[in-house]
């Protein structure tokens, strides 16, 4: 792995550190730390699902616990935000690890699986909204303390450099695994499972290892949530809007690549705010109109605008080759 | 006589109320290519399938290197040294040649460049050096048959399965590839190969094992098989040997 594959992600990373040095609107802060929160969710799900080929439906499950636990170990046992944070990212790994294990062995895979995950989230949805120790039907409100101490920021500027950290990290993950073993066998079992198999790759365990990691990204952006607005219940916890956004801005952005996430998250939050100004006050237009675009999108762009630079690449590449060439 | 690599003992597999594998026996020497031959529907991908870790038997057991693999996982046998292909070629169709053999390069090698220049090294001896950039998908028939091969060889394998890695392939395109087997063997890897195209049969294995309807029913040289009673029959239909032996005599 050469230093060289980690240029883009400084270059980009570098960017979007220096936005709230110009851009000082907190409505735009806001708006790009839901962005990147989005972002976040969806590298989790772009691991598993992207590179691994798993499609979840289920990612809330691993928000929500990640969102829960950092918010139940604050408020009920008064333990500090960071640990709790770290508590939360490992307890939503956890959840994953326990899923896969009851789903990858059994060969659940496709859109059984899909079901399956979003089975096991809205169980976990319903679970939250009767169980006390969530605070049912109520949820939970983590007291305002402002400080560096307890990973809550005053100033959007500071929430937004936080989640761009924790971006930045997801994305050096993503890299280090495209450009490793771990990550080869992860896209052949995507590939092909038979044939990934047969040249020595355990699927039950890539796969595996793969839903844990997802699972853990994934989280922490619901520990971010809950240090954000400081306040989670179930339908947002476990909701699956989540789920949705998270797989919608990988696809939209495009699947096993490394910024697809981003790229996806900005486009899936720019389109729905857009539709919002669009449509005005209409309630339920700037739905349709979101999903009208999205239809578009991806019809133009199957996979995804990540994907559309790819082709660009490939064609010009094809067009300089000698006919001789394609034939092996 | 060197000691078998492989030795499958009344291997039996069922599928429902049919038999597709029924004690079927036989032994490969290391270092040689054997054949295994048979009608369409004999249990020939199902036997490799048994072999190479895809489907557990019912019955009987599989000794390689003289330990018992019987129902071992396909990834494990990988790791010992059993490499198979598949008769339906199965390439990674979004990844680069390169890519793909490098999955079979990883087993061995940690380390992504140096998988990378594995890769690109068995590559070269199968002749897909010119492709190495392009996606799998854009190869011809002969070209993913290679490239089945050389991510099995990628694995350093003892003992490589082919099944079938000539089907489909046009004349020039089998004359071709006999060399490539060959030479996979000079290196000292152990071939069991199923294979229909019987020219190759009979230029490159030392010993053919006849299977029928999941039986093997004869075994010896290709030159001894061809004229094998048993064999004719299973081939062209009941009484078909003795016909083929009258109208010899007339």
């Amino acid at each position: 792995m050469t230093r060289r594959a980690f240029l883009p992600v400084l270059v980009v990373v570098g960017a979007l550190a220096c936005v709230p040095l110009v851009v000082h609107s907190d409505v735009v802060l806001n708006f790009l730390v839901t962005a990147l929160l989005l972002t976040l969710a969806g590298q989790g799900w772009n691991l598993l699902g992207g590179y691994g080929g798993q499609y979840s439906f289920g990612h809330a499950a691993f928000f929500g616990t990640g969102a829960y636990a950092t918010a139940i170990l604050q408020t009920r046992y008064g333990l500090n935000a960071w640990p709790a944070f770290t508590f939360g990212i490992a307890a939503g790994a956890g959840v994953g690890a326990a899923i896969g294990a009851l789903t990858f062995p059994s060969g659940l895979r496709g859109s059984y699986f899909a079901l399956v995950t979003l089975a096991f989230a809205e169980v976990l949805r319903i679970l939250a909204s009767v169980a006390p120790v969530t605070g049912a039907g109520v949820g939970i409100l983590v007291k305002l303390d402002p400080g560096i101490h307890a990973l809550q920021f005053s100033s959007r500027a500071a929430s937004y450099w936080f989640i761009l950290s924790l971006v930045a990290a997801a994305l050096v993950v993503n890299r280090l695994i495209e450009g490793s073993r771990f990550g080869a066998w992860l896209v052949a079992v995507r590939e092909g499972e038979a044939a990934a198999q047969a040249l020595g790759v355990d699927p039950t365990r890539v796969k595996l290892t793969a839903m844990t990691a997802s699972a853990a990204l994934t989280a922490a952006a619901g520990c971010f949530y809950v240090q954000y607005f400081l306040f989670i219940d179930a339908p947002i916890a476990y909701g699956p809007w989540i789920s949705v956004e998270a797989l919608l801005a990988s696809i939209i952005g495009g699947v096993g690549t490394v910024f697809g996430p981003l790229l996806g998250a900005l486009m899936v939050k720019t389109l729905g705010e857009a539709a919002k100004l669009v449509t005005g006050d209409a309630p339920g237009l700037d739905l349709m109109l979101y999903g009208i675009v999205l239809i578009v999108v991806v019809w133009i762009a199957p996979r995804g605008v990540a994907g559309i630079g790819e082709r660009c690449r490939a064609w010009f590449a094809r067009g300089s080759l000698g006919a001789g060439d394609t034939a092996a | 006589m060197t000691s078998p690599i492989l030795a499958v003992e009344n291997l039996s597999k069922r599928f429902g109320g049919l038999y597709a594998v029924r004690e079927a026996s036989l032994t490969v020497e290391a270092g040689s290519i054997t054949a295994v031959i048979g009608p369409n529907g004999a249990g020939k991908t199902t036997l490799f399938a048994l072999i190479a870790g895809f489907e557990k038997p019912d019955h009987g057991r599989i000794l390689y290197e003289n330990a018992d693999i019987t129902g071992e996982s396909a990834h494990r046998l990988a790791r010992r040294g059993i490499a198979r292909t598949f008769q339906i070629v199965q390439p990674f169709a979004g990844l680069s040649v390169l890519e793909n053999i490098a999955v079979g390069a990883h087993l061995h090698v940690a380390q992504r460049a140096a998988a990378l220049e594995a890769a690109a090294e068995v590559a070269k001896r199968l002749g897909l050096e010119k492709v190495l950039n392009q996606p799998a998908a854009t190869l011809t028939l002969a070209g993913r048959k290679r490239l089945e091969l050389a991510r099995a060889l990628a694995t350093s394998p003892k003992l490589l399965l082919l099944d079938e890695v000539l089907a489909g392939l046009n004349p020039s395109e089998i004359r071709d590839m006999l060399p490539v087997i060959r030479s996979i063997r000079e290196r000292g890897v152990t071939i069991l190969m199923i294979e229909h195209v019987m020219q190759a049969v009979m230029s490159l294995a030392e010993q053919v094992d006849v299977l029928v309807e999941g039986r093997v029913v004869a075994r010896g040289t290709p030159a001894e098989v061809a004229v094998n009673p048993q064999v004719i029959e299973a081939y062209l239909g009941h009484g078909a040997a003795a016909r083929l032996a009258g109208g010899a005599h007339a």
